[in-house]
């Protein structure tokens, strides 16, 4: 029973006078098999997203010898997460928050061009719950047989077919659970670990919780994820407008409803006749149990069975198609007040809008990709103490500086300061470069943390730059000797109040 | 009181569920049960609590405890992860107790790990003295600037310091003393034309009409056997530097005369009958990472 129904149920209840159930309980849903252009769609998209999720991870991508060759691997040991040709650090995270802002507004534009495309088509309970149902169909055969073996007692065929059933769906639960634990490792090497029982227990955990949710998600609970647990479609009832295209019963050609032959008679006689003969096709192959000529409804998924499944008919009964299919609020309204329809809207002040939205955060993030640096350097001013005096009365202030080097090869850097001259700055290693200043070594794909030591000597620096203020300003700069890129970082340099220096 | 729920009167209309037949102010109750799983659930747990009672510690008694059958202990465990841990740090430990300082100095791998462990062990032992940073304070030397009391900042005398200690019980440690000239060897006179001279060594302003000669002739006769003809200090005794802008205690007149008078002689432990001589060596590769040596 629809949320629809069953609340038009609860307005019988309490018209009579009597208190409407804080509870009901699920109705099963037995869908029929359909075939038609939606169901083809539908079987296109899922074995093309199942075989990225299912593949993905054994895609080889070569890095040289220093980094892992798996495309898309989130190597959580090592704190990388590499997509083909793409290397993120930790402190690159906000790329993710841009992937997640993309989403969202790309989830909306796709409600404002049609509905819930992303529930109907694209969703991973969507998916794995269709991949399910086609199973049971296979094994127990199409609704009506279903249904009666549901009512009937249990036998050893049905038992057999059971067991067989559940083995199935485990068996992709399992799979599912498996190819997730792929993107975490190097996914041969891990297939074998596991294979052999070798594999590290985190691994195991992780197959058998995904198997576990994959399972009962799309074996049992199926639409009642999206009706009662998911945010998406109370958030899209509030998006949608009515030049949003949505899946649709035309009630404007379908109503009055009646059997074919009452119709043609009271169409003969020039009486009103709707085209819909009631043959309930829609509601039978729906997956979430709803009718759709009850109109838009929250938990319809909108993924266009019943327009194959109504259209079949139509076919048959030599009526056009399309009684029931995607179209807009707007259109409905006006063919019912008798104006002629509109052409589909899809550049829209709402289209646009996200359109922007999505390319200005892509720019975004194209743009800070490609602009980002292959090394970084990370100063830190020791606390305690802040400065000290040398022997010969100078000062001289630490810091913590830690390099990165994002590139699979060993690189040297030299550590400049700005206004200093080199041997003011000294790495507590203590090499330096033939210029002179500091170097420093950072192997492929690493950070290398050392301290450097910045002095003033007694009577200041004599350049032009000193300062008597207690924190004056200094600008590190690290420079790649081999490409001679460089990084400025501007930190302080603390020194005795009052004491220029 | 038993009720059938087959009595019509029993039954709810609205739901079509029995009643328990209690009845308050017109409102009845339904009989409505838990669900099945609920229970078998709740079942579950009893059944997994009994297991647990038997299999782990569990029931107080007087003075102890159920132990349990596989003998669990949250501390034991704790224990076993120390052990783990220090099962995998193992290797790296015994290549540090191998390694010398060049060999250190030479592996990058080494060297970090040195550092890391060094910074640990300085947290867990120095920094209550020497501060967290080694910034040091009055009495306690900073060992984050360039000037070394005993030895010269090197790796090896970083690492003897460390391990016999200063004026310490082990009888290998630094030994060197600052005596107190106030017990009838100077006069108080003496003692401040002295402190006016070694102040004026390190340009510090000394009072009016202080006699520098007579200052001179003092620590001629007195004090050149440590710091040295020229006050430059002597490393081996732990006599510092009396030139340089660098003091333990303070520069201030009256801290000097203090000193003079009463001797100073910090201490600092034999950390060699305390930590292992990798650790040592890791602590010596730390410190000399604070202030980069001499």
């Amino acid at each position: 029973m629809s949320v629809k129904q069953q609340q038009a149920r609860e307005s019988e209840i309490e018209a009579a006078g009597l208190e409407a159930p804080l509870y009901a309980s699920r109705a099963k849903i037995y869908p029929a098999a359909v075939s038609g252009r939606f169901r083809n769609i539908k079987w296109i998209i899922l074995c093309v997203t199942l075989g990225i999720y299912y593949f993905l991870p054994f895609i080889r991508w070569d890095r040289g010898p220093n980094a892992p060759s798996q495309a898309v691997l989130i190597d959580m040991e090592h704190r990388r997460f590499y997509f083909f040709f793409i290397e993120i650090w930790p402190q690159e995270v906000y790329y993710i928050t841009g992937l997640l802002i993309l989403a969202a507004v790309a989830l909306f534009l796709m409600n404002a061009i049609a509905g819930r495309l992303w529930c109907g088509y694209l969703c991973p309970q969507t998916v794995w719950t269709d991949l399910f149902f086609a199973v049971e169909r296979l094994i127990e055969g199409d609704r009506r047989t279903r249904m009666i073996k549901d009512n009937e007692s249990f036998n050893l065929e049905r038992f057999a077919q059971f067991l067989l059933k559940h083995w199935a769906w485990l068996m992709i639960a399992w799979w599912t659970g498996g190819a997730w634990v792929l993107y975490f490792s190097d996914a041969p090497t891990l297939v074998y670990q596991l294979a052999t029982f070798q594999g590290p227990f985190m691994a195991y955990v992780w197959i058998a919780i995904l198997t576990t949710t994959t399972y009962i998600f799309a074996g049992f609970m199926r639409e009642q994820v999206c009706t009662y647990m998911c945010p998406w479609p109370r958030i899209q009832a509030a998006l949608t407008d009515e030049w949003a295209l949505n899946v649709t019963y035309r009630y404007d050609r379908g109503e009055p409803r009646g059997s074919l032959k009452k119709n043609a008679v009271l169409r003969d006689a020039g009486k009103p006749a709707g085209d819909c003969v009631e043959c309930n096709a829609c509601v039978y192959v729906c997956p979430t149990g709803v009718d759709i000529r009850d109109g838009l409804q929250i938990d319809c998924i909108q993924c266009g069975l019943c327009i194959d499944a109504c259209d079949t008919v139509m076919d048959k009964l030599g009526r056009p198609t399309g009684l029931i299919g995607y179209d807009t609020d707007i259109n409905v309204k006006r063919r019912e007040a008798g104006l002629p329809e509109l052409k589909t809207r899809f550049i829209r002040a709402r289209t646009m809008l996200y359109a922007v939205v999505m390319v200005v955060v892509g720019g975004i993030m194209v743009g800070v990709l490609a602009t980002r640096h292959d090394s970084g350097l990370a100063v830190i001013h020791d606390r305690n103490p802040l400065f000290v005096r040398l022997a010969d009365g100078g000062i001289r202030n630490a810091y913590t500086v830690r390099l990165s080097n994002k590139l699979p090869e060993n690189r040297s850097f030299e550590i400049r300061v700005d206004g200093f001259s080199p041997e003011l700055v000294t790495s507590a290693e203590g090499k330096r470069g033939e210029s002179g200043w500091p170097v420093l070594l950072v192997g492929p794909d690493q950070t290398f943390e050392e301290r450097i030591f910045v002095t003033i000597p007694k009577g200041g620096l004599g350049n032009g730059h000193d300062q008597d203020d207690d924190k004056r300003d200094i600008t590190f700069r690290l420079i790649d000797l081999r490409s001679g890129s460089q990084i400025d970082v501007k930190y302080h340099f603390m020194q005795p109040h009052g004491e220029k220096q | 009181m038993s009720v059938t729920s087959h009595d019509p009167k029993n039954v709810d209309a609205t739901t079509g569920t029995a009643t328990t037949g209690h009845e308050w102010d017109g409102i009845r109750e339904l009989n409505t049960p838990l669900p099945k799983w609920w229970l078998y659930i709740f079942y579950a747990t009893i059944v997994w609590a009994l297991g647990y009672w038997v299999v782990y510690p569990a029931i107080p008694l007087a003075s102890s405890f159920t132990k349990g059958m596989i003998n669990y202990s949250s501390r034991g465990e704790a224990t076993a992860d120390v052990e783990q841990l220090k099962l995998a740090r193992a290797p790296m430990v015994n290549a540090l107790a191998k390694a010398s300082f060049e060999d250190i100095q030479k592996d990058p791998k080494l060297l970090t790990f040195a550092r890391a462990q060094g910074k640990a062990a300085f947290g867990d032992n120095c920094a209550p003295c020497h501060g967290a940073g080694g910034g040091g304070s009055k009495a306690f030397p900073n060992l984050v600037d360039d000037d070394w009391l005993w030895g010269n900042g090197s790796l090896a005398d970083i690492q003897a310091t460390i391990t016999h200690g200063i004026r310490s019980s082990d009888p290998d440690t630094r030994q060197g003393n600052m005596p107190a000239f106030g017990d009838g060897v100077l006069k108080p006179t003496e003692i401040s034309a002295v402190a006016d001279y070694v102040r004026s060594l390190s340009s510090l302003p000394v009072e009016q009409g202080a006699d520098l000669n007579a200052g001179q002739k003092v620590f001629a006769d007195n004090c050149v056997a440590c710091h040295g003809e020229n006050a430059k200090g002597n490393p081996e005794l732990g006599a510092p530097n009396l030139t340089d802008q660098i003091w333990l205690y303070a520069s201030d007149k009256a801290t000097i005369v203090e000193g003079i008078t009463k001797g100073r002689g910090g201490m600092m432990p034999n950390w060699g009958s305390r930590l292992d001589a990798g650790t040592i060596k890791a602590l010596a590769v730390y410190v000399r990472t604070l202030g980069g040596g001499r």
